[in-house]
């Protein structure tokens, strides 16, 4: 079938945009011609301002190089001014007489920056602020000449004033109105950010008109205003608007007002022919700012595929500066006025000020100057018009302020709801980043700024990408708990993958690779420790742990620090220590010049900077059973001095911390494990933020599982209460058991728990005696059958070489 | 130029493994790979210095254990998306004996 011809004049970031949202949804569909004024690429123009300022590159800022559109087939005319369409003939004709038939048109021509109609407004040196040929010709200005005057002090205003300061420019910003930014900021957070600029060394003259550009030799010279002042000027930016580029439209007889109208089907008044970005008036409104245009190259795109059922309605949009090291966003009504309440902080030393603008209990607007870390909650709000009546009181404090977040802490992202955007200029919400991250192992901002766009076109969410990463890959640095499968090197997911150890009762991991069709020769460093991991747990004695598909931490058994020196922390069951042993240890510290010794807070000591090749030497002389404190494994179980000496205690805490240390020993696991137990309710031992919390009562012992207090705090979950301590050992076992049974690798007890629920938990360990039981000799069979790894490193053997260095 | 330094036999670096080796003041670490070939470079990632030689080996590539960069063996550059390299040595194994030229 002959393939139908779409053309696009206008080769910006709107245009392209449509093209890759057609190319994803009908590849084949058209033969693409695409003309361009400029001879460049599709770049990110957003970026012109960083470049300006010395902060990118040209080559950072590309969006589309050519090679991309030879890849799509895509015929490219660079530098080709289309200045005729043909409506009858369907054919539009370039400056250089090229022409393109087309059987669909997409105009994509943008804006124009605004040139005011001043006397003087042609002389060289005189120029606005949209393309690379603006920047170079600034660049070049900077080098030669000394006075550059901004016309302007909005968005664009701002950003070139602050670039050409950077280039060593004396600046000055020219502005009419009162303060600057009025369109984006009220007055207040207007005069914070002109005193923040003005200590970055930029001149300010508000309420300034200029009447003339006075020129010497063809080049402008100086700038003289309407009160008859002068000042000198070797370049004029002017940076007071723009105007929709609609000309080419109008020539051809299409319907333009302030912009080629069109519908919400993004067509003009002559349907084959399309517009999108910032040449269009939709619904009266001409949008100057990226995402809006991207929601309209969507749309476009559904129908030039010929879906037909997207439809752009109008955005609410919000700004952001784009200055190294100033904070601000707003959005909505700010201003206030009318029948709106302002709830407004002010802190003008620190820095900091935020209003919003409240109606009919809706959030309608949004300013924030120095903190703006809320800004993406704020414009969710706003969007969404939600009722925000009850949360009225906390509103101002941000989101980690409202409702039961108080333990989260500072990570404003992981407090973030997955529907919350991230990404303004490309609408990419945190769900869709966390499952990118999740689905493909991201580990790297530009690894999720390549999968997602997020991050990819203003950059200004790049620190909120970044806690987002952060808080979705978690602790000890270890690799992403993979939701769908494993890792890159196989479809499985992690429970298919055990069911597989299990029934087909494999015993090594080239078994399991080879039996379930991995596609890497040895796996990866994610795959491989989870591997390792699920065959020890599901053959306990009977499957080869393999040391080299450990982490190195459980590799040398002990725990590696950031110069390559390691940590040993050895075991004091319960926190219980004595003269004997603690005067080993300072021994050892001497022996060995330990640099430093500290007490954990799991009470025990940690003794830091240990060589690799001393370690051995240290355990044989400590003479104490290993700690765990490196491992995937039972660390420590915290205590509190109970009965035996507290005035409170109802019962031995420290006995039974002793017991269920010593009974669980050794037990490997999906993740680390925590266990406290307290000898009162007073719990002093922590109990409710561990994955085991025993709690000693008058009666008996509540047990509680699942708690957690890391990077977000979670409190322990109540499962039963029993009577005696074998009763205590029995039912933390099971529970334990179950969950190095069926949790994925990597998963804290919590996280397992949150999936399967605390009732599931109850059918197995409380409701299933003889299953109970089970589980619990399972886990007594496990670690019994392990041996303490420092005693045998301790002796000299095959095991020892991983601590011995060659010498040559 | 022949100049090849014996190091220790093949059998004495696990496969899949690693070893620390010293020569005077440089740290180099060996990799043996699932299909015995066994590769040298710098024990200092490019990331942040982490050593190399504590990582995992995969294929021809080690990950090192601060930070989980991948690390090619044969000529020690970073696989994408990061960028970096480490000097890589070039290593013989005659009759199950392990050679390193420095
Ligand atoms: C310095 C600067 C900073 C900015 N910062 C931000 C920001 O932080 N956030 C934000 O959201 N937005 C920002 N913007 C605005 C944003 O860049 C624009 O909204 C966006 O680029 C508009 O896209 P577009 O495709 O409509 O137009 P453009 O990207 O301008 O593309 C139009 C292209 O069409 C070409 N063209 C025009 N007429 C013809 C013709 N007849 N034949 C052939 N080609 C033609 C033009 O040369 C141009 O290359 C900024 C803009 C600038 C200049
Ligand atoms: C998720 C974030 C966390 C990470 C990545 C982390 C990491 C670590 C590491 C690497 C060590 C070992 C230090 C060494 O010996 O070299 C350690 C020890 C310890 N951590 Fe954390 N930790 C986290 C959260 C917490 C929290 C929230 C608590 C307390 C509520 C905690 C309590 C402890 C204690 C008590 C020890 C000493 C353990 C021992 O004695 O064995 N950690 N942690
Ligand atoms: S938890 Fe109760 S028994 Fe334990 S130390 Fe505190 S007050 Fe004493
Ligand atoms: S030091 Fe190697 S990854 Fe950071």
């Amino acid at each position: 079938m002959q393939k139908l011809k779409l053309v696009m004049v206008g080769n910006g970031m709107a245009g392209v945009r449509t093209l890759e949202e057609v190319l994803k949804l009908a590849p084949d569909l058209y033969e693409i011609t695409v003309f361009g004024a400029e001879p460049y690429a599709n770049y990110n123009r957003i970026m012109l301002s960083p470049v300006l300022a010395g902060e990118q590159t040209i080559q950072d800022i590309m969006l589309n190089d050519v090679g991309w559109y030879a890849e799509h087939g895509i015929r490219l005319h660079l530098n080709k001014k289309i200045v005729k369409i043909d409506r009858q003939v369907r054919v539009v004709v370039a400056e250089d007489g090229t022409e393109a038939g087309y059987d669909r048109l997409i105009l994509a021509t943008g804006s124009t920056p605004f040139i005011l109609p001043l006397p003087g407004n042609d002389l060289a040196g005189v120029i606005g602020f949209r393309d690379i040929h603006d920047v170079d010709a600034m660049v070049a200005a900077s080098r030669q000449h000394k006075h550059a005057v901004v016309i302007g002090g909005g968005l664009l205003g701002l950003e070139a004033a602050n670039g050409l300061k950077l280039r060593g420019m004396d600046v000055t910003v020219v502005h009419i109105a009162e303060y600057l930014l009025e369109r984006q900021l009220d007055q207040t957070a207007a005069r914070l950010l002109q005193k923040s600029l003005e200590d970055k060394g930029l001149k300010f003259l508000l309420q300034k008109q200029t009447e003339q550009i006075i020129g010497r030799d063809g080049r402008v010279s100086a700038l003289r205003f309407k009160d008859g002042s002068e000042i000198p000027a070797d370049l004029v930016v002017m940076a007071v608007g723009i105007r929709p580029n609609s000309a080419l439209a109008e020539s051809a007889g299409i319907h333009c007002n302030r912009g080629v109208v069109v519908n919400d089907t993004m067509q003009t008044y002559d349907p084959r022919i399309y517009a999108v970005g910032e040449c269009v008036n939709h619904r009266g409104i001409a949008y100057g700012l990226v995402a809006p245009l991207f929601e309209m190259a969507k749309v476009c795109a559904n129908h030039l595929a010929e879906m037909g059922i997207g439809r752009y309605v109008g955005s609410v949009t919000s700004t952001k500066l784009k200055v190294t090291g100033i904070d601000l966003f707003s959005a909505g009504n700010f201003s206030g006025g009318g029948n709106t309440e302002d709830i407004v902080l002010s802190d003008p030393m620190g820095g900091v000020y935020k209003k919003l603008v409240i109606q009919d209990n809706k959030l309608v607007g949004a300013c924030l100057y120095g903190d703006t870390v809320d800004g993406a909650w704020y414009f969710q709000l706003l969007r969404e018009g939600r009722d925000v009546a009850d949360i009225r009181d906390h509103l101002m404090f941000g989101q980690s302020h409202v409702g039961d977040a108080g333990h989260q802490g500072q990570n404003k992202a992981a407090a973030m709801s997955d529907d919350m955007e991230v990404c303004g200029c490309n609408g990419v919400c945190k769900g869709d980043i966390v499952k990118a991250i999740k689905l493909n192992g991201l580990f790297t901002l530009d690894d999720v700024k390549k999968h997602t766009k997020a991050a990819s076109s203003c950059g200004s969410c790049t620190g909120l990408v970044e806690q987002i990463l952060a808080s979705t890959l978690g602790g000890d640095y270890s690799p992403a708990p993979a939701a769908k499968s494993m890792c890159g090197c196989t479809d499985h997911t992690h429970e298919e993958v055990r069911a597989v150890i299990r029934e087909q009762k494999l015993l090594s991991i080239p078994d399991v690779m080879r039996f379930m069709e991995w596609r890497t020769p040895n796996g990866c460093a994610s795959c491989r420790p989870a591997l390792n991991y699920y065959l020890i747990a599901t053959w306990p004695r009977e499957a080869q742990d393999d040391p080299q598909s450990r982490f190195i931490n459980e590799r040398a058994h002990a725990n590696i620090q950031k110069d390559g020196t390691y940590s040993v922390v050895p075991r004091m069951w319960g926190g219980l220590t004595n003269a004997a042993d603690l005067r080993r240890i300072a021994d050892v510290a001497d022996k060995y010049a330990v640099p430093m010794i500290r007490v954990t807070g799991g009470q025990r000591i940690d003794l830091f900077g240990i060589r690799k090749e001393d370690l051995p030497g240290v355990w044989a002389d400590l003479d104490m059973p290993s700690g765990h404190a490196y491992g995937k494994a039972l660390r420590t179980v915290k205590t509190c001095i109970g009965s035996e000496f507290c005035r409170f205690g109802t019962q031995n805490s420290t006995q039974m911390g002793i017991a269920l240390e010593k009974a669980f020993y050794k037990m490997w696991a999906p993740h680390k494990v925590k266990l406290a137990v307290s000898g009162c309710p007073r719990n002093c031992a922590e109990a409710a933020i561990k994955d085991v919390g025993v709690i000693g009562v008058d009666s008996g012992w509540e047990i509680y599982v699942g708690g957690n207090g890391g990077i977000k705090t979670e409190v322990a979950e109540f499962l039963v209460k029993v009577k005696t301590a074998q009763e205590v050992l029995e039912y933390s076992g099971a529970f334990l058991q179950l969950y190095r049974e069926e949790a994925r690798y990597l998963d804290r007890t919590v996280h397992w728990l949150q999936r399967v629920g605390l009732d599931y938990v109850k059918k197995k360990v409380l409701e299933d005696e003889a299953g109970r039981k089970a589980l619990y000799a399972r886990l007594l069979f496990a670690v019994q059958g392990e041996n303490d790894p420092w005693k045998e490193r301790a002796v000299a053997g095959e095991a020892r070489r991983e601590f011995e260095v060659l010498t040559v | 130029m022949e100049n090849w330094l014996k190091v220790c036999s093949l059998e004495e670096i696990p496969r899949l493994g690693t070893r620390q080796m010293k020569h005077g003041e440089k740290n180099i670490a060996l990799f043996r790979t699932g299909d015995d070939q066994v590769f040298a470079l710098l024990d200092r990632c490019p990331h942040k210095g982490g050593p190399l030689s504590q990582g995992i080996v995969c294929g021809r590539h080690v990950t090192c254990p601060l930070h989980n960069w991948n690390i090619a063996l044969e000529d020690g550059k970073a696989l994408a998306p990061d960028v970096g390299e480490t000097s890589p040595y070039p290593v013989k194994i005659e009759s199950g004996s392990v050679f390193i030229r420095l």
